[in-house]
């Protein structure tokens, strides 16, 4: 008998799927019929060449360092590891403003390293220019990539290091034997996850980027909505973006291979391979937590008095974001694990690319077509936070996605037969067999997409609502108003929320 | 389903509210936000009227412009507030406002003629820098200097569009030279006005594009009088904010009531410590202690709607090639 026939979200999983692509695609042909042609301009080349370059570079060195920095996270235990994990995930969640910010603190004209440079007798350093875009990618994405890769080492079963340690397989034959595989089915899809989150980035490349010509094609699609009000070239641009995206994921999951790292009985790791190099480790952990905490450390130096000034709205906002964060959650959740059941049956994983659209969307076309499909029938404004709950929702669907679809194929595979023997199925199947097991999967993608929401920004902006004011809103009006110091405590409460909901989120994951 | 509940409540709500008139009015959102003049100007308004006076915010002012155009004649709103001149022409264009017949004896530099749209307030872009720091005379001395500055992109900000005029409006023909010698002064370019602030007050520029008036916030409401703004010789290119009535409004008296409200002394005197800028028709007990050391250009610059309209496009292109090598 075939594990096909557990038939995991045989119906609710397409379902969703087409629930998705069909709200995606109403949204593009709503934005389209108000338009008059479709036509590239003349500095839309240059966007897209631009554009897809600092994403293969930005997904390329985020991936390629998060490996070491996972290795070395996977197999040691130390005191205070747990923290370092959970602070590894702090630039991802912050709203964009605040990590530039943070990080031109460290590696700006008047930052701490231009500084130290500058009194060592030497040059300042500028971080403005491609490099700038790059380091800036990295330092929002490492953090994802590490996690990603370390949760390939997770689902390594513990029996295979056990195993290699009695066959005293070590150095690069454990390399061969043990990592290669967990990498290849990893590196793929942490690689086409970034390059898709790079391919929507508009502030920090440009802010990074040091002017014009770091113009990605969001930035194009922000031109054509606002500048030149052509929403056929907008809706025109943003369907290239997708295309790029959707490229890019097909790409990869055609690259991810079927690797058997075959099958273990949940108990927990113990490593013995790595010895010997643990003051390598200790390097490589330790620049990673430099890099990605020094600017955090910087916002919340930065951010200290301004907690003290903080007006009562503030708070309020923060109560309404983090409502907007959990129903955001829910929403993933509700649509992940069907999905990803859906997916995890299939052979050929090509439904996985439906995933990362949520993100490949260019988030001003996102709120433009939900504005134009709610207008005739009810004020958007009032319909603000629920929508922004379900564009949070969709923005972090393909994180969840890739978390859970090798885990659960992993799932299939080990208890498949038995449970399909023992005549499982049904909610008893995921009650009894699944959810279980893909708690770790299940805490990180909720914390991952509560943290994301609360720092989110996104369509509320357009919507935006006189009496309630999401969090990250409200700290971008006291900018506008001047009030620098009581936005920097803003964003410091945000950082504080953000990371508490992250932690406890993946908290309850890994301690069943 | 807690949200269906609370979606019915609230047109329960609306219902049981529809005796009282409602004036909607569309605005930037830090208009709305209760740092701005908005929840002030409610208050006063709605002292006067036996009506609810409600603001939306939406973005900023092109954002706003494109709300309107993506609602077309279905729009909510009655009033626009928070338009410029830069964008009036495209909102005329939208056919949607009607002319609002409000006489006002207006303190603005330069004449104004358009009866379509009420100003409500202006400004002066300007650099701004810290006070111990000499400031360049002019953008012809600026991109000789080795002085730092950040700017907003044009596509996505008011201002940055704004200085993209003010180079235009002075040195016509001549801006493409002007760009290229300002490129190696330009540290970067932001996607709007705060984050080109707030990078500036964390010393990564030595100035940043931003209004005459900005010094008197920090005079004014944080008693700081380490910034100033730089007086160009070549002028200073304004901005005009106005309001505008739409045509289809349901509420005709109720607007051209808030219309003439917008240049009487309970609105204009809210504007100068709340938005920043000055108010278009000086309010009769003056402008607040701290404006009178703000600087005064020597000569105000301002595209008619229709020229800025026409000469946006080009001025743009000669942005991007100036910036972009």
């Amino acid at each position: 008998m075939a594990v096909g026939a557990l038939q995991l979200g045989r119906c609710s999983g397409p379902l969703i799927a087409l629930i998705i692509l069909g709200a995606i695609g109403a949204i593009v042909a709503a934005v389209i019929s108000r338009s008059g042609g479709l036509a590239l301009g003349p500095g839309d080349m240059a966007a897209i060449r631009f554009t897809f370059h600092q994403a293969v570079w930005s997904a390329a060195l985020s991936v390629l360092l998060a490996i070491p920095v996972a290795r070395a996270l996977a197999r040691r235990r130390f005191r205070g590891r747990g923290i370092i994990i959970t602070l590894l995930g702090a630039p991802f969640i912050l709203p964009v403003i605040v990590a530039v910010l943070g990080l031109l603190a460290v590696f700006g004209r008047g930052g701490w390293v231009s500084t130290i440079l500058v009194g060592l007798g030497g040059e300042p350093i500028s971080i403005y220019g491609f490099h700038g875009v790059v380091l800036a990618h990295v330092f929002f994405n490492l953090p994802l990539a590490t996690r990603l890769i370390l949760q390939a080492w997770q689902a390594v079963p513990a029996e295979r290091y056990r195993l290699a340690a009695q066959l005293a397989i070590d150095g690069w034959a454990f390399f061969r034997i043990i990592e290669w595989p967990l990498l290849q089915r990893a590196v793929p899809g942490a690689f086409a996850l970034i390059f898709v989150l790079c391919l929507t980035s508009f502030a920090v490349a440009l802010t990074l980027g040091g002017g014009p010509r770091a113009t990605t094609v969001e930035l194009a699609i922000y031109q054509a909505f606002r500048f030149d009000f052509d929403l056929g070239r907008a809706a025109f641009l943003s369907l290239l973006q997708l295309g790029l995206a959707g490229t890019a994921a097909a790409v990869a999951v055609w690259l991810v291979p079927r690797v058997e790292l075959g099958r273990g009985l949940d108990r927990s790791h113990d490593r013995w391979d790595g010895r010997g190099a643990g003051a390598q480790d200790a390097v490589v952990i330790t620049l990673a937590f430099l890099f990605l905490v020094l600017p955090i450390g910087a916002v919340a130096y930065d951010g200290m008095g301004g907690l003290l000034v903080l007006p009562g709205s503030v708070f309020w906002a923060a109560v309404t974001s983090l409502w907007v964060a959990g129903l955001s959650v829910g929403l993933m959740l509700t649509a992940a694990l069907p999905l990803a059941g859906w997916m995890a049956m299939r052979r050929r994983a090509g439904a996985e690319v439906v995933g990362i659209f949520g993100i490949a969307i260019s988030p001003l076309m996102l709120g433009t077509g939900a504005f134009l499909l709610i207008n005739p029938y009810a004020d958007p404004g009032r319909l603000a936070l629920v929508v922004t709950a379900c564009v949070n929702a969709l923005m972090t669907l393909p994180f969840a996605l890739r978390l859970m679809v090798p885990a659960l194929r992993d799932l299939v595979d080990d208890y498949g037969r038995l449970s399909l023997n023992l005549g499982l199925r049904g909610w008893p199947l995921w009650r009894i067999v699944i959810l279980p097991r893909l708690r770790a999967q299940m805490g990180f993608a909720a914390g991952l997409g509560g943290a994301l929401s609360l720092g989110d920004l996104g369509v509320v902006t357009l919507f935006a609502d006189q009496d309630r004011a999401t969090l990250p809103l409200q700290m971008y009006r006291l900018m506008g108003a001047y009030q620098m110091e009581a936005a920097s405590g803003a964003a410091v409460l945000l950082l504080l929320l953000a990371l508490s909901v992250f932690w406890l989120c993946d908290w309850w994951g890994r301690h069943a | 389903m807690r949200y269906l509940a609370l979606a019915a409540a609230s047109i329960i709500g609306a219902q049981a509210a529809a005796e009282t008139p409602v004036l909607t009015v569309y605005t930037y959102d830090s208009f709305v936000s209760e740092w701005g003049p908005g929840p002030a100007i409610e208050t006063a308004f709605e002292a006067t009227c036996d009506c609810d006076l409600q603001f939306v915010g939406t973005g900023d002012g092109a954002a706003l412009l494109a709300r309107l155009k993506l609602e077309g004649s279905r729009t909510e709103a009655d009033i626009i507030l928070g338009l410029d001149t830069n964008l009036t022409a495209a909102a005329l264009e939208t056919g949607l406002f009607a002319p609002h017949g409000v006489e006002a004896d207006y303190d603005l530099p330069i004449e104004w003629t358009d009866p379509n749209f009420l100003p409500y307030d202006w400004g002066y872009f300007a650099f701004v820098h810290g006070a111990d720091v000499a400031a360049p005379a002019n953008f012809k001395d600026l991109a000789a200097s080795d002085q730092k500055i950040v700017i907003q992109d044009p596509r996505s900000s008011t201002p940055g569009l704004g200085l993209l005029l003010w180079v235009k409006a002075a040195y016509g023909d001549e801006a493409p030279t002007i760009w290229d010698g300002l490129a190696d002064n330009i540290v970067t370019v932001t996607k709007g006005w705060s984050e080109a602030y707030g990078l500036f007050l964390d010393g990564e520029a030595d100035m940043v594009l931003s209004y005459t008036t900005s010094p008197a916030y920090h005079l004014i409401a944080e008693g700081d009088e380490t910034k100033a703004a730089a007086p160009f010789s070549e002028g200073h290119y304004m901005q005009v904010e106005v309001a505008g009535m739409l045509a289809g409004t349901d509420q005709p008296d109720l607007a051209a009531d808030f219309m003439a409200f917008v240049v009487s002394d309970a609105f204009q005197e809210v504007i100068p410590t709340t938005n920043w800028m000055y108010p278009a028709v000086t309010p009769e007990a003056g402008l607040p202690e701290g404006f009178e050391t703000m600087i005064t250009p020597s000569k105000s610059l301002l595209f008619s709607a229709d020229e800025a309209a026409m000469m946006r496009d080009e001025a743009l292109a000669e942005w991007l090639s100036a910036l972009s090598n």
